[in-house]
């Protein structure tokens, strides 16, 4: 069965607490605090960027995987903030990683669901038989202006996936995509900052297009919420995930492992799929796991992974994601972090 | 690095540390075709280590223009596992963490943008083991 074969993540060492921004604006930290349910979030370090992320997670999956570079036939990093407007951040990460050149590479933005676009593309390569192995990544420095509610969870980090056939970890059972033209988030070329619908984010977006991609994809896998052992849903803030699970019949204890947001903040193209791979790192043979995506403009993709019996084999070999949440932090005050997300201009 | 040719030339060893040992043992990444110890000719390409240790190391605090936004910063000579030596900014690291002998892992990092145009250059830099 196709499946995945290796994964890996990587998340900044910086941090800014949501106090820190809240008292910056004269916002109520504790008010923000229960209401988005973030603590603090993760910031890009001054040489970091969704290249650099995307290298550092897509060598973790291949330290899992244990495969030859060169077996891999294509890769795609989905991200909002590709360095380049012109120019693929992928033909970096594969020279930088030994993949290549016999390789097919593509650059993809969807809002914050680019990541998991990634790995369904590269795992349908793999079930078309077009190939043996693919690597769909998701990775962001995400932008939030300042003062605006984004900023409290524009969060940076990623994650890196390789599909096979051969040794897999947890097979992919079914996957859906739920899509429509929905005006609830948007950045315009040119632009250093999103812009967004505020309120009408939540219903007609978020959980319009989770909740159906859910559902669908737990009927084509013919399962109910209590067939999954863990259950991840993108991440934009702490409450949107919890409600669409209870929505959807999941409980807390199905959610709290995957749900990593209340630390990282939002890695938009790297937000569900990271906490998917908080959720590797730990889950056991026979164990299944529904990960819905949602990117504003707006679309939902859903995925059904049961884990194998190889999966223990794997988890070791490289960093773990909960370790790199909760470890080796290094706090920013609102003057650093600015200066390290350029929000204030320099001379040349 | 000064322009997009130089970057693209010098990708097999920023981005891949490859390098060379020599018959004599001598091992560099820098591209060499002839051994400083012993004249030798004769080498095999292999790819360097990204782990190693700290030989000397100082701290910048009136850096070039291009790195201007990342003073004050560390420059470390490292020692590869293999034995190569290579200088590289240390990053993500507390300076009272920065010592001789200080093992270091070698991380693809952004080393500079050339104005707001230009090409980004991308390297390795030395993050801290703790």
């Amino acid at each position: 069965m196709v499946g995945i074969v290796g994964y890996g993540s990587y998340l900044p060492r910086y941090r800014i607490k949501t106090s820190t921004i809240a008292e910056q604006w004269g916002d109520n930290a504790d008010s923000i605090e229960n209401g988005l349910m973030l603590t603090e979030k993760t910031v890009p370090g001054r040489d970091e960027d969704t290249v650099t992320i995307s290298v550092a997670a897509a060598k973790n999956a291949l330290a899992r995987a244990g495969i030859d570079p060169k077996l891999i036939g294509a890769v795609y990093i989905g991200s909002e903030s590709h360095p380049y407007a012109v120019k693929p951040s992928g033909t970096i990460l594969i020279d930088a990683l030994g993949i290549g050149p016999e390789v097919h590479v593509a650059d993809f933005e969807f809002a914050c669901k680019a990541g998991s676009e990634a790995m369904f593309v590269a795992y349908s390569h793999v079930k078309s038989g077009n190939m043996d192995y693919a690597m769909g990544i998701g990775a962001d420095t995400s932008q939030g202006a300042p003062g605006d509610a984004l900023e409290y969870s524009a969060a940076a980090g990623g994650s890196a996936f390789i599909f096979g056939k051969e040794n897999v970890i947890a097979d992919v059972i079914a996957t859906y995509s739920y899509t429509s033209d929905t005006a609830d988030f948007w950045r315009r070329d040119l632009q250093m900052y999103p812009r967004h619908g505020g309120r009408f984010t939540g219903e007609p977006a978020y959980f319009k297009h989770v909740l159906n991609a859910a559902q669908v994809t737990m009927e084509k896998a013919n399962m109910k919420a209590q067939d999954f052992k863990y259950a991840i849903f993108h991440m934009p803030n702490g409450r949107f995930p919890l409600k669409a699970g209870k929505t959807l019949g999941f409980t807390d204890a199905q959610m709290k492992d995957g749900w990593i947001v209340n630390l990282m903040g939002n890695t938009y193209s790297g937000s569900s799929i990271t906490g998917f791979s908080s959720v590797l790192d730990i889950l056991k043979p026979g164990e299944r796991v529904l990960l819905v995506s949602f990117g504003s403009g707006a679309g939902s993709d859903g995925f059904v992974f049961e884990a194998t019996d190889q999966i223990t084999k794997v988890q070791d070999k490289a960093p773990k994601l909960r370790d790199m949440l909760e470890n080796n932090r290094i706090y920013l005050s609102y003057g650093q972090y600015v200066a390290y997300r350029k929000k204030i201009l320099f001379n040349d | 690095m000064a322009n997009s040719q130089r970057y693209t030339r010098e990708i097999p060893h920023r981005f891949r540390f490859e390098g060379q040992k020599f018959r004599d043992g001598y091992v560099t990444l820098a591209n060499r075709y002839i051994s400083p110890e012993s004249g030798s000719k004769e080498f095999e390409s292999i790819n360097i280590s990204k782990k190693g240790k700290i030989l000397s190391y100082t701290i910048i605090r009136t850096p070039a223009n291009d790195y201007k936004l990342l003073s004050p910063y560390a420059v470390a000579i490292i020692e590869t596992s293999d034995g190569a030596r290579l200088t590289a900014m240390v990053t993500d690291s507390k300076f009272e963490d920065i010592k001789i002998g200080a093992d270091v892992e070698l991380v693809f990092r952004k080393i500079k943008e050339e104005g707001h145009s230009g090409i980004i250059n991308y390297g390795y830099k030395a993050v801290i083991i703790l």
